[in-house]
């Protein structure tokens, strides 16, 4: 049960953090941090297959724009860590022909917003190429970073591209929450033999949780595809995906305590979308909200509303209800950024909605 | 320039590919600063007290670019040492020249009948530059093309039939219909596409020239030196991700070389009027290879440029920057009225076509006789009426082809709502894609 989860909160300078979680493995209910999650998963991949290297900007020398690549250089070398210009039209689009080549590249975005200046390979040079070469030119890449807003950036640094990327054939898109997630997806992404888009969160890489031996395991894979029910629960269904999960997860508490039990689902993949646990999930409960971070319109919550109402309308109870970020482009004041990103209040008022309660 | 240049002998002087500066004095070049572009911080990059400062050792001051091929008069009785080529080679570059002429006269009298649909790109007028480079390579070298690739698709060696039938849409073309005129891929050749963006394989390319030098100093596997080259036009030389690669190929020293067919025209608009300084070569020596401009109506030429360019990148000595001089008879696609370009030009050209060209060589030569070349052509005929025939013949992809190989791995379609995995279900592929 993931009832309540410990965690830190991380402060506001995370890109100064040097002091992280420790590392001391040796005693049982272990906790791990999302940056140390996706930093072990890759090294452990590297070590394992020699046709795996990192690309992208400050991966090498300066540990990684916000540090998951810390350490890679010394053990790998630069030749399989190596730090580019600026130009990800060009590195994004040598990551593809490399893959085309059967190597294995994980491409950092420093954030998935300079991902646009290189869409065109994600989606037309990795994207397609499985399909428009019958099968000979696979792709098995994958595209990190952050993805979402964070605090105070600024609206050219805060959108979330889940939607954009979630609705192109031929990507699998992932989108991690805890630590478990990061390892877990992270390490499939890299063995997947499929461009993977694989969205961070930057907020969340401070944050800690709890972790089992088995995600400690260097095999540990989780499967693409497959949502995870982080709270069970029976009078609603919130779903979201990565820093949402946690909101979701704090407003299940709240509500709990005024007699409504809400099931999150924490999505994990966006592409390919979990109906089957959605829809199941929306049958058991007969309510439904979406949460997101991205913008409303064509969103990832307008995807799981029409595929509820398309395949569970006998089941609803009440109108399906989306929380998203507001349609606006992200302003810079704090105050201003509050609003316009989804908080937890507005989660547990839509929920009292959907249970025709008064908010 | 007449065709009369096919009787002197073309060379290029080796030294104009060579980027290491013998000469070059540290002392005298600027001071270095404590702090410009140091690198003394860096994990990988320490410089040790003899070798001079990074930033130094990697400019490159004695870039020569040769603005024309050099020419030597040939005595006027040539003998066979002094030909460029020997009657084997001949045959050979006149018949790919002729199977690409043929070819894609052929796509145009289809595309008119209404067998082939959609973009097509022909490439008539262009074939030495095709013939001159890709004929050279291995079969584990790559080339990456644009959408005007139907040629380099049979340089390359992937048989008229497959490259037809692809173009008429048959499940028994080289990707399965899925492509189409502008999407050739054959990883058997090593074809690496047929991209629609242009600019969009310059990158792929510097990928899979850097899958060569990854494979031979990280992966260890010493006999792996295929080269790449990358086919694309005059107007991808105004566009950012032509100058990121240049950058990068550079600095990294990847086997590539970077072929650009200038043939005046970027469907409408002239290279003049969209381009500042419209020598493209010129752009190789300021990111630090080697640029070379050479006449791409001659396929001898061509072939003594791309023979020292691939030797290059082979060597290890990194990428160079070939610029072509080249045109294309018909318009810009079979759907372009091709009304901007003036009559006059396109007679210039014309008279300079390479395979009249290479035709008068070999004769004035010796090399072949008439009818020795009229037999290629005929066979050559044959050859692509049997895959028009071959193409009509063949079935149009089953409906279960629409949802295959969108993933490598199919699980990527997603669970179902039974639980299991859509793909594990066999009536899977008569579905319609839609989820």
């Amino acid at each position: 049960m993931w009832g309540i989860v410990r965690r830190r909160v991380s402060s506001a300078s995370t890109l100064q953090r040097m002091l992280y979680a420790s590392r001391s493995f040796s005693s049982a209910a272990k906790e791990m941090t999302v940056r140390d999650a996706l930093n072990s998963a890759l090294d452990e991949e590297m070590s394992a297959d020699p046709t795996i290297f990192v690309m992208g900007e400050e991966v090498g020398e300066y540990q990684g724009a916000y540090k998951i690549t810390k350490g890679l250089l010394e053990k790998y070398g630069p030749q399989r860590v190596f730090d580019t210009p600026i130009t990800e039209a060009g590195f994004a689009g040598i990551g593809v022909g490399a893959a085309y080549h059967s190597l294995r590249p994980v491409v950092e975005f420093m954030t998935f917003n300079f991902s646009m200046q290189a869409i065109d390979h994600i989606i037309n040079s990795a994207a397609k190429s499985n399909y428009m070469s019958a099968g000979q030119v696979s792709v098995p890449i994958v595209f990190r970073g952050p993805n979402g807003a964070a605090a105070g950036v600024g609206a050219q640094h805060s959108q979330c591209y889940a939607a954009w990327f979630g609705s192109c054939p031929g990507l699998k898109v992932l989108c991690p929450y805890s630590s478990e997630d990061a390892r877990g997806l992270l390490k499939a992404a890299i063995r997947d033999p499929d461009p993977v888009v694989f969205l961070e969160n930057e907020l969340l890489y401070g944050e800690s949780f709890p972790v089992s031996a088995e995600v400690l395991d260097s095999d540990f894979c989780l499967q693409i595809g497959k949502a995870k029910i982080e709270r069970e629960g029976k009078d609603v269904t919130i779903t979201a995906f990565s820093k949402m999960v946690g909101h979701a997860l704090k407003a299940a508490e709240i509500l709990a305590k005024e007699g409504i039990s809400a099931e999150v689902i924490n999505l994990r993949t966006i592409r390919p979308l979990d109906r089957a646990t959605i829809n199941a999930s929306v049958r058991k409960t007969n309510r439904l909200v979406t949460a997101e971070e991205g913008f409303p319109q064509n969103g990832v919550g307008a995807e799981i509303c029409a595929s509820v109402v398309e395949e569970s309308f006998k089941y609803l109870d009440a109108p399906v209800e989306r929380i998203a970020g507001a349609d606006v482009p992200m302003p810079y004041a704090t105050n201003l950024e509050r609003l316009a990103v989804p908080q937890v209040e507005d989660i547990v008022c839509a929920a009292k909605r959907t249970c025709f309660r008064s908010v | 320039m007449s065709s009369s240049t096919f009787s002197s002998m073309n060379t290029i002087k080796s030294s104009c590919f060579t980027t290491e500066n013998h000469s070059l004095n540290p002392s005298s070049i600027i001071p270095t600063s404590s702090f410009l572009v140091s690198t003394h911080k860096l994990r990988f990059n320490t410089p040790t007290a003899n070798s001079p400062p990074c930033f130094i050792k990697n400019r490159q001051t004695h870039i020569v670019a040769v603005s024309d091929v050099k020419q030597k008069q040939l005595k006027s009785t040539p003998s066979v040492g002094n030909l460029l080529i020997t009657k084997e080679e001949g045959l050979e570059l006149y018949e790919d020249m002729i199977l690409g002429r043929t070819f894609e006269d052929m796509c145009a009298q289809m595309y008119y009948r209404g067998k082939m649909f959609g973009f097509v790109h022909l490439y008539n007028g262009q074939e030495a530059v095709s013939t001159g480079f890709i004929k050279l390579l291995k079969q584990q070298d790559c080339v990456v093309s644009t959408y005007r690739d139907h040629v380099h698709a049979l340089s390359k060696g992937v048989p008229a039939r497959e490259v037809m039938s692809e173009l008429f849409g048959k499940t028994t073309g080289c990707v399965r219909g899925q492509g189409g005129s502008m999407h050739m891929f054959s990883k058997e050749h090593n074809l690496i596409g047929g991209f629609a963006f242009i600019g969009e394989g310059i990158p792929i390319a510097t990928g899979t020239a850097f899958t060569s030098k990854y494979n031979r100093e990280v992966l260890k596997q010493a006999d792996c030196d295929h080269v790449t080259l990358a086919f694309f036009g005059d107007g991808t030389c105004n566009n950012g991700q032509f100058f990121e690669c240049l950058n990068m190929a550079a600095l990294w020293k990847l086997p590539i070389v970077f072929v650009v067919e200038n043939n005046l025209w970027a469907i409408g608009m002239s290279h003049e009027r969209a381009t500042s300084d419209p020598e493209i070569w010129k752009k190789g020596p300021a990111f630090g290879m080697p640029g070379v401009h050479v006449d791409g109506m001659d396929v001898l030429k061509v072939r003594e440029v791309a023979k020292e360019a691939v030797a290059r990148a082979r060597r290890g000595d990194g990428p160079t920057l070939i610029e072509c001089e080249t045109y294309r008879f018909r318009g810009h696609s079979l759907a372009d009225p091709d009304e901007l370009r003036d009559p006059s030009e396109k007679a210039h050209y014309a008279a300079r076509d390479p395979i009249t060209a290479l035709k008068k060589y070999m004769i004035e030569n010796k090399l072949a006789g008439e009818a020795e070349l009229k037999a290629i052509e005929k066979k050559i005929d044959e050859l692509v009426e049997e895959a028009v025939e071959f193409a009509d013949a063949s079935p149009h992809p089953d409906r279960s082809q629409l949802l295959q190989n969108v993933f490598a791995d199919p699980k990527g379609f997603g669970i179902g709502p039974d639980g299991r995995y859509r793909c594990e279900d066999p009536k899977f592929t008569q579905g319609t894609a839609h989820v």
